[in-house]
């Protein structure tokens, strides 16, 4: 009996212990104010680069101590995140059609696109070909993406900017073949896809197939993640294969309207949406192999780590992302028709 | 005492397997290297990863800001969820063991469900009812309740996804005990409170807390559901798992096993807190083993 008494007041203890535990541990409330920015996949140690640029600029400026917190992910799981109320107060991610889909709830103003130089796009890069060193299958262009036995890795376009872009590029370039119609492009499209073993949801997970496990001979990839993954594991393991023609791809950013307003952090999100357009960030940007709008301003070293190559617009080619969207990305678009998951 | 040969020690009647020896040999070596194949060396292959840059590094890693905030987070997720789970699963144990009254097996099948349910779905199930375009998503955030994307939304996933650990052990141990002992203390004119602190409960403690270990350890582990609730804003909403997975994808290999070693070691707690338990008290745990 005296054990069971001893029992039952244990457990009142341990309750009172973790309530108080509990207390101790909860995150105390933030002092300095904070930044959100949603990027999407391979922006990782570029925004990690620029926030520590712009927090000390910001502090010589106002003296404030401010934070700024990254989240990222496939550009269309975060724009996504963000619609079902991700706190975001900037997004920078891959392609202005998952801006356009934060913008269609609200949450966004339409005209977000004309309201920054650029369209919205302080860099730009391209999609270009990782391969084993010594390029054993030898691809030199699209065209060889479709030969048999060549795997080709890149991410899901449902999900992931990269791969839309991925898509668009080897689309606009079999459009340009001798006799090329959309039909030849969608069928080119079509046995691309079949050679291709698994699709991730966003870039960097691709990357991490293809570079770390092995998988695959071939990636399509940004530049800038092409340009990474040889830093990361050393230019014997790997080299970059510049096609005839690419795409221009412009990673759009934006303030979220709705949530600065409510944040009240409205000034601050601007700010740092400027200060990408900086000398100083233009630097950092061409450093971490994104190209530079204004590459006067970076050091000439980095500049001429960029292939000169022939790159397309969206607008050009395929007027605009919201057609694109509706053409080839939607439920029952073109990439629904011509990728059977499982089916080679 | 004249029996000194081994064969008349034990006589075949008694003997549990008629195998011999060599294939009882076989099937203990088989499953051993099993164990080792994918157990041991998986687990010393996470630590040979985590140490290959050397000890500084390592605790480099485990020190970093974002690992310490991934860590808190977890604690703090595990530490919300595991007491609610017990609560709950005792109260849910006690009136089905305990108690006759209609509904009763669909309880036990609600109480299931997240065994069965997987956990991307219920992180989804959690942003269709808290996310901005959900049910009551923007009436909360009207009103600055944040539910996903921030912590309460990660200890809803972790909660749902821990929620019959507690429940699952107890309710075969307090059905087989039966009612015989709470009546009989009813009958010598104990309160309700009294029946529960000094009879149910040191009946089933034993049971209770291997229920809420395995609760913890996957409180601690749990990855999918969180991870889409979760936002992964880091320093702020990753988890450990996550944080894992981050800094891979982030080409940091060493310091993602270290942080893997980090909470494998939190689960080998665990998990020798749990070999302590039976050892001790192994004829009350397979006691309720033996459903």
């Amino acid at each position: 009996m005296k054990r069971n008494a001893f029992m039952g007041g244990r457990i009142r203890n341990w309750i009172a212990a973790a309530i108080l535990a509990l207390g101790a541990l909860a995150p105390a409330a933030a002092s300095a104010q904070t930044l959100l920015n949603v990027s999407y996949d391979p922006t990782r140690e570029l925004y990690d680069a620029i926030n520590a640029a712009f927090v000390a600029d910001w502090r010589a400026k106002t003296g404030q101590a401010i934070r700024v917190n990254q989240a990222h992910g496939g550009s269309g799981a975060q724009a996504r995140a963000v619609i079902d109320g991700l706190a975001a107060d900037v997004v920078t991610l891959a392609l202005a059609y998952d801006v356009d889909a934060i913008a269609a709830r609200g949450l966004i103003a339409a005209d977000w696109q004309k309201r920054l130089p650029h369209n919205s796009a302080p860099y730009t890069s391209t999609i270009v070909f990782l391969v084993k060193r010594g390029n054993p299958k030898g691809i030199k262009d699209w065209g060889d993406l479709i030969k048999p036995g060549v795997q080709v890795i890149t991410p899901n376009p449902k999900t992931s900017g990269g791969a839309r872009w991925n898509y668009l590029a080897a689309w606009a370039w079999a459009k340009r073949q001798p006799n090329g119609s959309d039909a030849t492009a969608k069928s080119f499209v079509q046995a691309l896809y079949k050679n291709v073993p698994v699709l991730d949801t966003g870039a960097r997970g691709s990357t991490v197939t293809f570079a770390q496990r092995g998988i695959g001979d071939v990636l399509l990839a940004w530049e800038n993640e092409a340009f990474r993954a040889i830093n990361e594991f050393g230019r014997e393991k790997f080299e970059i294969v510049v096609p005839t023609i690419s795409i221009l791809a412009e990673p759009s950013i934006s303030v979220v309207d709705r949530n600065v307003d409510r944040r009240r952090t409205r000034a601050l999100a601007e700010a740092y949406l400027n200060f990408l357009y900086t000398p100083d960030a233009q630097a950092i940007i061409a450093a971490n192999h994104y190209r530079p709008r204004e590459p006067q301003y970076a050091k000439p070293a980095d500049i001429a780590q960029f292939p000169k190559l022939e790159l397309l617009t969206v607008d050009q080619e395929f007027g605009g992302w919201a057609k694109v969207q509706t053409t080839h990305f939607a439920d029952r678009g073109v990439f629904d028709q011509i990728y059977t998951p499982g089916a080679r | 005492m004249a029996m000194t040969t081994p064969t008349l020690q034990a006589p075949p009647a008694l003997a549990t397997t008629t195998e011999p020896p060599a294939v009882r040999r076989g099937l203990i070596a088989g499953a051993l290297a099993f164990i080792a194949l994918f157990l041991v060396m998986p687990l010393a292959v996470v630590l040979a990863e985590a140490l290959r840059r050397g000890v500084g590094t390592y605790f480099e890693a485990i020190t970093e800001p974002y690992t310490l905030a991934a860590v808190k987070l977890t604690l703090i997720a595990a530490a919300v969820a595991v007491p609610l789970n017990l609560v709950f699963g005792l109260t849910a144990a006690w009136a089905i063991a305990k108690f006759e009254f209609r509904g009763k097996s669909l309880l036990i099948t609600l109480i299931d469900l997240p065994f069965s349910v997987s956990p991307v779905i219920a992180g989804l199930i959690y942003t269709l009812m808290f996310g901005a375009q959900g049910w009551v998503g923007p009436w909360l955030i009207e009103h600055d309740v944040r539910i996903i994307f921030a912590l309460p939304g990660i200890v809803l996933a972790t909660v749902f996804v821990t929620f019959p650990f507690v429940a699952r052990e107890l309710i075969p141990l307090m059905q087989d005990q039966g009612t015989d002992e709470e009546e009989a203390a009813a009958l010598l004119g104990a309160s309700g409170w009294q029946i529960f602190f000094r009879v149910t409960l040191p009946n089933v403690k034993w049971a209770l807390l291997y229920g809420v270990l395995l609760c913890n350890a996957r409180a601690m582990g749990e990855f999918g559901a969180v991870a889409v609730v979760s936002g992964h804003i880091r320093g702020v909403t990753n988890t450990m798992p996550l944080h894992i997975e981050i800094l891979y994808n982030e080409y940091k290999f060493a310091a993602s096993f270290a942080v893997a070693s980090l909470l494998a070691l939190l689960a080998v707690v665990t998990l020798v807190a749990k070999v302590l338990l039976e050892w001790r008290f192994g004829h009350e745990l397979a006691h309720n083993r033996g459903r």
